[in-house]
């Protein structure tokens, strides 16, 4: 198959946005090339013609281009070391407000918010929170509302735990059948899963605390400036932001409005308006 | 002329270092030898424990002059820096000079992977790349040594004989007219000419 060049990747974007009312111009080149080779050899395509064909006689669903074209791999406590720092970070949230309103942006298939809801449930906080988790792709956030994890990767979630709290025991929160594990129904219950992109994100609600791990470095820098500047928004005072452990937010025209509260673990403060 | 001589005259832009098993040693070495004003910005892309975090830049560091991280998402390039790619990040980069992680799906078993590192940069720095590839047991990097190759950079590996596994230059060699075969002090010696056509 022929290498695209920027042109054809801008071209791409054009037709994507026209058919599906998605622009993911404002995303990493880089990525997004490798994402759009891979859907082309799923889809045994060999031009980038024949691939705007494909788009445009309907062969390719919304649903299932925005399924392809994101990254959904994660992980129960990716990072171990970050939720043990999260963890101690948590019960001063509530010095603000008595409800504490968590978002998690990107969430994928949701083993972020089972980590989050675990240890609230260790912290004795799990009533004092209200948690939303939002995605741009459905099919995943569908995975998500399921709480179902397949027991092939439950082996590294379990590895991971462990590396976070050596004395607990995951499974206490999850019941297993021969193929999948079930995370707990009364801790999802706690959750509202939304469809939100956040590309032209309007500010729809104050948080106390925003997770957005590993899906900006997707974007490029513009568009990560333009969300950092809405999350600033939605963000009470003293409400933390919280990025992937190789992100930054350093670069932003925001940064100047959050203090680093840890920065190995990329945890941030708003502490100016 | 030699073709060591010829490649030498040119002008490049960077190094990408691609390795796997028994690699950390010579990647120790070759960083011990280099100086302080190396002229060109280094990239490696090694398999390494998924899990272990720490302790492997401060490692690599101990016996080199030179600066050595894991560059964070969007961190722009610069001259006389070697830069490692993150563990469970693929690590690629951007035209505009700055680096772009990923958590996509493992390839070759691995995360980060070699090809990718490779693909990504010699996409930006075409004929101005050079890639060398050293001792390890998979396949990973001889994609990306072909990508370097096609778009007109430099291709090395570590002389077979010498690797403590020599599945990857192999496999490398098997799919590409590799540029030069070399030991570890060539390509020491190589990099401290680059930049300096006499
Ligand atoms: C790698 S996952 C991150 C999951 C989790 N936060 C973690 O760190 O493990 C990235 C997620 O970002 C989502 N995403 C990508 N573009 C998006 C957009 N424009 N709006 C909302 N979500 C997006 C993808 O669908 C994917 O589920």
């Amino acid at each position: 198959m022929e290498e695209l060049g920027i042109t054809e990747l801008k071209r791409l974007t054009e037709v994507i946005h026209q058919k599906f009312g998605y622009d993911f111009s404002g995303y990493a080149m880089s990525s997004f090339k490798r994402r759009i080779t891979r859907i082309m050899e799923l889809k045994k395509v060999n031009s980038l013609d024949q691939f705007i064909q494909f788009i445009e006689t309907k062969n390719l669903t919304k649903e299932d281009f925005l399924h392809e074209i994101t990254v959904n791999v994660t992980e129960l406590f990716r990072d171990p070391s970050f939720w043990r720092v999260l963890k101690t970070v948590l019960p001063k949230t509530t010095l603000n407000s008595p409800k504490v309103k968590i978002w998690h942006a990107g969430c994928s298939s949701g083993e972020e918010v089972y980590s989050m809801l675990i240890v609230l449930k260790e912290l004795g906080m799990i009533d004092m929170v209200e948690i939303l988790a939002s995605d741009i792709d459905s099919s995943i956030l569908k995975k998500a509302k399921e709480g179902k994890i397949s027991l092939r990767n439950m082996e590294l979630n379990e590895k991971n735990y462990i590396r976070y709290n050596p004395t607990g025991d995951v499974k206490q929160y999850f019941l297993y059948d021969n193929d999948y594990a079930y995370f707990s129904k009364e801790l999802l219950s706690k959750v509202t899963f939304k469809e939100i992109n956040l590309v032209n994100l309007q500010p729809f609600a104050k948080f106390d605390m925003i997770l957005c791990r590993n899906v900006m470095i997707y974007f490029n820098q513009n568009l990560q400036n333009q969300i950092l500047k809405t999350y600033h928004e939605m963000l009470q005072m003293y409400g933390y932001l919280i990025v992937g452990t190789k992100e930054s937010i350093i670069w932003s025209d925001s940064a100047n409005k959050f203090l680093t509260v840890n920065t190995e673990e990329k945890i941030y403060k708003k502490y100016k308006d | 002329m030699s073709k060591k001589e010829e490649i030498l005259q040119k002008h490049y832009k960077a190094v990408v270092i691609g390795g796997s098993a028994g690699s950390f040693n010579v990647l120790v070495n070759i960083l011990s030898k280099l100086p302080e004003d190396f002229p060109l910005p280094i990239v490696i892309c090694c398999h390494r424990l998924k899990h272990v975090r720490s302790g492997f830049i401060e490692a690599l560091q101990i016996k080199s002059k030179l600066k050595i991280s894991e560059p964070d998402d969007k961190l722009p390039i610069k001259k006389g820096e070697v830069y490692v790619a993150p563990a469970n990040y693929h690590l690629g980069f951007e035209i505009g000079n700055y680096f772009s992680l990923s958590t996509e799906e493992m390839v070759n078993n691995s995360r980060p992977a070699i090809d990718i590192t490779f693909d990504s940069f010699s996409y930006v720095y075409k004929n101005k790349l050079v890639g060398i590839l050293l001792t390890g047991a998979n396949k990973d990097g001889a994609k990306g040594m072909k990508s370097v190759k096609e778009n007109g950079g430099v291709t090395i590996v570590q002389e077979p004989s010498e690797c403590t596994i020599d599945t990857m230059p192999k496999a490398a060699l098997a799919i590409t007219q590799i540029d030069l075969v070399l030991r570890v002090d060539e390509i020491i010696d190589f990099l401290l000419k680059l930049n300096k056509p006499v």
